[in-house]
């Protein structure tokens, strides 16, 4: 029986994955830097509909299953990639079905629009972009002349990201709720910009993170934690830092698998309905 | 001579454009150009740095994804490699998707990543697709992922060099705005590039051939430099360094 951390609430996943109403918008890391995949199989245990995910800045496995499992509404990602690991069928052939709204963007523009939010302005210009059919595709980007040139400028401005929940996977949070994200930096600007962030763990760890300045630089401060789960080997089959591989051969047989819905149907009977299976 | 793989030829023609750098880096499903900037970093006595995303050993970056474009927008970053689903005469770049309307593209390839940004800001963009084909190198690109330098005034203090291939190497001619093909692989003709490259190019009448990797700079690739890059690329060591792979095991 886990206690609470603090004023941070310890859940079961599933328990944590129900605190995310339909429609929410959530910001999810890449692949390097900690997927909460336990959860992610939650949320589609819970049936959740019409996702808004935003990638900082990019994504993989998460939002290729969330997409086959029809919980989209938007995505908004610089890339969709499984890397070595071959095609995100479930992802093209929702795209291709137009299941969800893509927002089709640039690494830095994510970031940019989330150190915004983070911020509590509205806007962040960006260089780059100009002449790009993404910026052509993009409604919500504007362009404007740099206030501050005496010569023609046009610099690309982004609204900035607030996203409902920033949902990630870390090696541990300590007795008070705060989590050690080392140096995991889109973490923090995740968590800045999102009203709460739901956490997956590792472990719980009896120790105070803000006790030294060594630990204290790695570590996110609870205020930003709206609940933690702890989920042994929770990203997996994806990597964690350096502390667990791809798991290669889970990822070969999600490859075959999900090349049909009917496959990825059989797949999420085995691994994503049946709990104990993945975990 | 030595014999060596197309990958390796790639991977040594790399490292010699990247000389002269103090700052590489690399991005996502880049195994070539990871294994040419550290070959090209442990070339260069110490005087390159050289960043592999998704690298534990060698990422130095300690703020987060950001820090690469920051440090690319204050023009600290040398050189970086971008690719493309297609790559049209005017070096303009797509990776987002080709056929039918966007966003339901008959072909839907992973996204942008960071091009979009990074061409316009990094000085030694090297445009890297190992298929040469028709279908890869086209008139014009169905998405613009990143735009090809114009010299319309837009701020653009960076842009690409060139693009390698499979068959050979284009410098780009930023005030021509065109492509000139300035050597050919060993094995191939510039027959064969003009056959299988579907923008017009500059060619002089002689066109030298690419310059092949001596002993000792395979050595090194084989070993260390395998060694390294199968931290963040195992499954693409397994299969061009089998020797090494195979000995680590």
């Amino acid at each position: 029986m886990t206690r609470d951390l603090g004023q941070v609430p310890v859940h079961g996943l599933d328990q944590l994955a129900a605190q995310i109403p339909n429609g929410a918008k959530i910001a999810v890391p890449p692949d390097y830097s900690g997927v909460a995949m336990a959860l992610t199989r939650a949320m589609i245990r819970c049936g959740l509909r019409d996702l808004h995910v935003v990638c900082v800045p990019v994504s993989g496995l998460q939002v290729e299953m969330l997409a086959g499992a029809g919980c989209l509404g938007a995505v908004e990602t610089s890339a969709i990639t499984l890397g070595e690991y071959g095609t995100a069928y479930r992802f093209q052939a929702a795209l291709k079905a137009g299941a969800f709204r893509m927002m089709d963007a640039t690494c830095p523009a994510v970031h940019a629009a989330i150190q915004a939010g983070g911020k509590g302005i509205p806007f962040m210009p960006l260089r780059g972009l100009l002449g790009t059919d993404l910026l052509k595709n993009r409604p919500d980007w504007t362009v404007i002349d740099n206030p501050f040139s005496k010569d023609e400028d046009p610099v690309v401005l982004l609204p900035a990201i607030r996203p409902d929940f920033a949902i990630f996977h870390a090696p541990f949070a300590d007795r008070n709720g705060n989590i050690f994200i080392g140096r995991r930096r889109e973490l923090v600007a995740m968590a800045h910009a999102a009203t709460q962030s739901l956490v997956t763990v590792e472990e719980i760890r009896d120790v105070d993170l803000l006790a030294s300045e060594e630990s204290a630089a790695g570590t996110l401060t609870a205020a930003y934690i709206g609940g933690i789960a702890e989920a042994p080997r929770g990203a997996w089959p994806i990597k964690l830092w350096d502390i667990y591989e791809y798991d290669e051969d889970h990822l070969k047989l999600y490859g075959e698998m999900a090349r049909t819905a009917e496959g990825f149907a059989g797949y999420c009977d085995r691994f994503v309905q049946d709990q104990k299976a993945a975990e | 001579m030595t014999s060596f793989s197309r990958q390796e030829l790639l991977i040594t023609t790399i490292a010699r454009l990247l000389q002269g750098c103090r700052l590489v880096a690399t991005g996502a499903s880049s195994p070539i150009p990871g294994a040419g900037a550290l070959l090209a970093r442990a070339q260069s006595n110490g005087r390159m740095r050289v960043n592999v995303l998704g690298s534990v050993r060698n990422d130095f970056l300690c703020d987060g994804g950001v820090e690469l474009f920051d440090l690319a927008g204050q023009g600290r970053l040398d050189a970086f490699f971008l690719g493309g689903g297609q790559i049209d005469g005017e070096a303009n770049i797509n990776l987002v998707g080709a056929g039918g309307e966007y966003p339901q593209t008959a072909v839907r390839w992973p996204g942008s990543f960071g091009s979009g940004y990074l061409y316009y800001l990094v000085p030694r963009v090297i445009l890297f697709r190992e298929e040469h084909t028709r279908r890869v190198l086209v008139q014009t690109v169905d998405f613009i992922s990143s735009a090809g330098p114009k010299n319309d005034g837009t701020y653009r203090p960076g842009g690409p060099i060139g693009l390698l291939t499979n068959l050979c190497w284009f410098a780009f001619d930023r005030d021509k705005r065109r492509f000139r093909l300035d050597s050919v692989h060993p094995g191939h003709t510039v027959e064969e590039v003009r056959d299988n490259t579907g923008f017009e190019f500059d060619c002089a009448d002689e066109v030298p051939s690419t310059a092949v990797p001596d002993a000792a700079t395979l050595t090194l690739l084989r070993t260390r430099i395998a060694a390294e890059i199968a931290e963040t690329y195992p499954r693409f060591v397994a299969q061009v360094f089998p020797d090494l792979a195979a000995a680590g095991e």
